[in-house]
This record gives structure tokens, sequence and C-alpha cells, in this order.
């Protein structure tokens, strides 16, 4: 994603999606149609509404898709949005049934489409690109790479790098969902991989282990320096804290095993969520 | 969503799993006719609570005459059954299954979950069935068997081939398990479990496979396509605050401290309670508001937080990017004052119109202390809650 894609949005002409679509549009989005099936042939916010993705597709060289569909028909949207083999596609909703997502996972694995999400902010270059529904104006262009479970706690450590000076290269919302279609592993590596990127910060918290499984990658592979932070080391265990993935299972996913298997791998753990900003400071003076 | 027992027995019988007679009562008076009517010559009283542990804490016994059983549902119902699962408080039992007693040869421990990390159904299954799951997870996990279900062909015959040789069953076991797992695998996808378990799974002196216990957790995000699951739940298994809490789309789980908090997002609120309890208070909440955060359901939110006499403050920490914060505090001003709150609101705002926001809470001459930042919004909160100023 950047300044040059070309963004069509899976339920445009719906509330959500033509609020943040607008803007999208003002942060400087290039979006250039929107699906809603039954209202192809019209216009909304100045772009062409097609009734399928495939459409949209050919008729827009659209390269991205941006979801804001209801949760019963939202893996519906996704998978459409992979037959029509679309790069990325960033998935806003909400309450998509579990299940609903192992089919869809199990569809995009043999695909060439890159989910973000579900239930997630969206991913932000800033300067460049937004494809979310972040506040654009927190944001500062530089070269820290933030990847995130969370949305407004991802804006709190934004709002915290942003005040101390520090820019970032791509913000991504992994999404609070159990099964996403990009992990902290996928985004950690493509971070690593990227010359853009110096330093970066990720934003866990409780429940299942890919917080884990992704500093066992940073130990091994990755030397740009990383902060960490995890929110729910107050969570009891066995509820559902908000997400559908921060929930305590079996004594598993908690807070202190993910920090723990952090300072493992040599990330720079912040405990306290108002001092995630200064904790990568710190690690970029280290 | 959970389900007692009972409820996931019918819905699992419909599947055609095999689950023993019974019927549920909540009056021990009925307990008899029941007993009468499965005519065995042992019939279980088993508590129906939202927990496991039930048979270690009492609540599960055997009656070997109608008059015992009569006698045994009077003793458990209303009990207070404290098990490992519900805490030191524990739960009080309100509805009772009497079932048929059956002649057990062998017990296992069945159960499927969604597995987040492979994102895929996974069929789990041990010879150590009953009470001691959570220890072999612990000691010995190699004695689970673990096997991934491919979404699209399904569970095989070769799975359960698998399982029952993995366990070291007789051969003959295949032909009752075949069926048995299908269904289960079947009744899984079609209500949307998160979590189904079967423990035990037994085998009878007659070679037959019964669903002996059975537990089913609904995933909440399909609850929508399942109307009729909504009258399966059972109120009195659910903290009263939280069932009102639901009623307005709000996400509140109660904890026991004294600082209450409301925030936009899951994760900022999670992060809300942690910083809360690092400035050295106590969270007694976690609520998180939505995007929405409308006049409306701030309204509500302080309602809920305020029928927990624990709360001695509270922290309002709204981080919306494109929130209006004057259209936030004006709700937030007219909430308090149509609920005549009376402890000391810290209020951080982030989000446009952040100035005129501020104006409208200090103008407002209510107790409303303004914060800058998260943490010195905890700090004050914690201040102000423990009644230093």
């Amino acid at each position: 994603m950047d300044e040059k894609s070309r963004v069509i949005v899976q339920g445009l002409t719906g509330r959500e999606g033509s609020f943040h679509a607008r803007q999208c549009m003002e942060y400087g989005t290039k979006i250039v149609g929107g699906v809603t099936p039954g209202k192809g042939g019209t216009t909304h916010l100045g772009v062409p509404v097609f009734n399928t993705v495939a459409e949209a597709v050919k008729q827009t060289g659209a390269n991205l898709s941006l979801i804001f569909v209801p949760p019963p028909f939202a893996a519906d949207a996704i998978l459409e949005a992979s037959d029509a083999a679309l790069p990325l596609v960033v998935c806003i909703t909400e309450g998509i049934p579990i299940l609903d997502m192992v089919r869809v996972a199990a569809v995009l694995r043999e695909g060439r489409t890159r989910l973000i999400g579900p239930n997630c902010p969206g991913i932000i270059s800033p300067g460049k690109c937004k494809v979310g529904i972040m506040p654009g104006a927190i944001h500062k262009a530089g070269n820290v790479g933030v990847v995130s479970r969370s949305g407004t706690l991802t804006y709190e450590a934004v709002a915290q790098l942003t005040g101390l000076g520090i820019g970032q290269s791509t913000c991504i919302g992994i999404g609070g969902d159990p099964i996403i279609g990009t992990t902290f592993l996928d985004s950690i590596r493509l971070f690593n991989e990227d010359p853009e990127t110096h330093a970066i910060v990720m934003i866990g918290e409780i429940g299942g282990d890919a917080e884990e499984t992704a500093a066992a990658y940073i130990k091994a592979n990755v030397r740009k320096p990383v902060a960490g932070f995890i929110a729910g080391q107050t969570a009891p265990p066995g509820r559902r804290m908000g997400h559908a993935g921060a929930i305590i299972s079996g004594g598993q996913g908690t807070a202190k095993e993910k920090y723990a298997a952090m300072a493992a791998a040599g990330i720079h753990c912040a405990q306290n969520p108002a001092d995630i900003g200064s904790t990568l400071a710190a690690a970029l003076r280290h | 969503m959970k389900i007692h027992e009972y409820q996931a027995k019918t819905i699992l019988a419909k599947f055609g799993v095999p689950v023993p007679s019974g019927e549920m009562v909540i009056k021990h008076e009925d307990a008899g006719a029941i007993a009468d009517r499965l005519a065995t010559p042992i019939v279980v009283v088993k508590a129906q609570i939202h927990a496991g542990g039930r048979g270690k804490a009492g609540g599960v016994k055997l009656a070997h005459s109608r008059q015992q059983a009569a006698e045994l549902a009077k003793q458990i119902l209303g009990m207070k059954l404290v098990t490992p699962q519900t805490g030191a408080e524990g739960r009080i039992v309100r509805r009772l299954l009497i079932e048929e007693g059956l002649d057990i040869r062998k017990e296992l421990y069945l159960s499927l979950v969604v597995d987040r990390t492979r994102g895929a159904v996974v069929f789990m299954a041990s010879s150590a069935g009953g009470t001691e799951i959570e220890e072999i997870a612990k000691d010995n996990p190699d004695a689970i068997l673990r096997e991934t279900i491919p979404v699209a062909a399904g569970l095989q015959p070769y799975h359960v081939r698998k399982i029952v040789f993995g366990l070291g069953l007789p051969p003959e076991t295949v032909t009752v398990a075949g069926p048995f797992f299908q269904s289960l695998y079947r009744a899984f996808l079609e209500t949307d479990c998160s979590l189904l378990e079967i423990n035990p799974c037994v085998i009878t002196g007659d070679g037959r496979m019964v669903a002996l216990d059975a537990k089913m957790n609904f995933d909440d995000n399909a609850l929508y396509r399942h109307p009729g699951f909504a009258d399966l739940r059972d109120l009195d298994e659910e903290t009263p605050l939280e069932v009102e809490a639901s009623k307005f789309k709000l996400n509140y789980i109660k904890l026991d401290g004294n600082v209450a908090c409301m925030v936009n997002g899951a994760g900022l609120a999670m992060a809300t309670m942690d910083i809360i309890k690092l400035c050295g208070g106590s969270p007694a909440n976690f609520l998180d508001v939505g995007g929405g955060a409308s006049a409306e359901q701030v309204k509500n939110a302080f309602r809920i937080l305020m029928n927990d006499p624990n709360v001695q403050a509270v922290f309002v920490n709204i981080f919306g990017g494109i929130l209006r914060c004057d259209v936030l505090a004006t709700g937030v001003v007219n909430a308090a004052k149509e609920l005549a709150l009376r402890v000391p609101v810290v209020i951080r705002m982030e989000g446009t119109n952040v100035e005129l926001g501020k104006n409208i809470l200090r103008e407002s001459g209510l107790n409303f202390t303004i914060a800058e930042g998260m943490k010195d919004g905890a700090e004050k909160v914690v201040r102000l809650a423990s009644g230093v100023n």
C-alpha cells in the first residue's frame, strides 16, 4: 500500500462506509469506486458504484479493497474480494462469526489475497495513504512501524510517538478477533524487510499466543529496535474483554506470559500504557 | 454464550448424539416422578450450573431409589456449590437434571474447539475422561490426541479411526464412534459453537457410546443467526449488572475495585484498567462504550457504573479521532445531572474541539476533573477514589 494505491470500498453507500470513505479521501487516499449490490451504475462521493467487486476492479483498476459490510455479510465480502484477486483487503467489521472466518481462512490460504483484519481500524502510511478509520491528524510520517490488535489504544500509542517527534512508516491494525488475516508475525516480517521502517512498536493484548510467536521470530531475525506493550494485565481469566480474541483460556494467553516472551526476545517492554512512546524512544537511543 | 448441561444434551440429541434419558426440574418435589419414569436401578441427580467441578463439590449424586432421588433433589436444589470454576462466592443451584444411571465400562474425554492459531476446527480426545482433564493437559499433554479437521472435507472416517486406535480402544469401537463423532461435528458447525466438550463420553457395558456430560459454548458473534438460542440464556447465571449492560449493547465486566472506568475501545479499556492498577488503584470494571460514545450511551454507561456500590470515582478515557469533544462533554454533563452523580469524575478526552469540551465541563459546576493524558487521569482518579485530594 502506498500513495499510488487504488482503493474500492465494499459497503461504500452505507453509513459507516460513506463517512469513513470521505475521511480517507480527505486524507489523500485514492478511492476509485465502491461496491454495493443493487446500486451499480450510480455515483457516490463522486466515484462510481458497482454491483460486484469483479466489475469494480475491471473498471477502475483497483488493487485494494476496504470493507465496511455488516457482520452477517462480511465473510462473503472478503471471499468476493479474494475471488477478484485483489492483492490487499482490509476488513473493518467487528462481529463476524468465528466459523465464518475458519472458512475464509481456508480459502485465503489458497489464494493471493492478503487480508488485514477483521475487527480492525485498518492501515495507514502517514502522508501517503489511509485505508481505515484511524484519525489521520495524530499521525506523523517517519520510520517507526506500529502493529497492534487494538484501535483506540493504537491511537494512544501513535499520539505518544508523534508527541515525541517520532514519526511512523506504517501503522497496521491487525484486529481484535481470534482468527485474522495478517498476524503479528506477518507484520513484523514485513517491517523487518521494509527499508523505510527502522524500529517497531507492537501492541498486544491477552488471549492466544500470537505475541509469543512473534517474539520468537524477533529474537531470531530482527535487529531493528522493538518496543512492546500488552493490554490486559488486570483482566480476569475466562472473560472475553471486548475483543473476541481477548480471552485468557485454560490459563494461557496471559499478559505475564507475553511480557516474559517479549523480554526474552530483547523487546523493550512498557508495563504502563502511558510509556509506550517513551519506551520506544529509549530503545532508539540504546 | 453458555448453556446448561441439560440444554446441551437436548440440542445434541437432535443431532443424533446418544445422551442418557433424563429431565430437568426446578422443584425438588418433581424429582421422584421422574425417577419413576426413568425406572432404572440407579438415577443420577445433577446440579445444573454454568461451571465445571460440580461432582467434587457435591453437586452430582447417585440415587438407588425414588425416595433417595427425592431426598437428594431437596438437598442439592438451593445449595451453594463452590468449585474451582465458580470462585469462592460459589453458585446457588436452581435447576437439577434427573438422569438414568448408566453401566459405565470406559470414560473418554472428547471436545471440539476452534484453534485460533491454525484458524481451524480441532477435535481433541483423551482416554482419561472425567474430572482429571485439566491436570492431564498440564502434566501429560501427549495423552490428548488432536486432529485438525479440514473445513472443506470435514470430519472423515480416517479421523475417527486415528482417534479410536490412538486411544487404544478395541476396533469395534469405530462402529459406534463414527456416527457419534460425526454428529458432534455437525452439531458444532450448525450451532456455531466455540467449544463443545463431552467429558466424560462413556462406553457402556453393552457397547454403546453415550455423552454422559455435555458442555456447549456458543459464539456470541453468531447468535444473530440462531434466534432460538436467546431463550436458552439463564440470567441467574450471569451478574445482574452485566445483564443490564448487555441490554444497551455496552461491553461491561464487573470487577472488585472502586475506580470505575468508561472507555472507547476494548484495548484502551483494558489498558485503562491496567494503568489504574499501576497507579495504585483498583479497577471496578471493564467498560467499552464502543465507537458510538453518544449522549445516550454515555448516560446508560454511567447508570451501569453507578449501580456498583463499590465505585468511589470514575475515569472517563475517550480517545476519539473524529469524535467531537464538545458533543461528548455535553453528553457527560447531562448524564451527570440527570443521574445526580455524586462521585468525582475524571475526564480525559482526545479528539476535535478539545478546548470547547473542556470549557463545557468546567462551566457545568459539577465535580469534574480534567486530565491531560492517560497517566495524569489515572493518577488523579486514584487519588480521588482514596479520598485524598
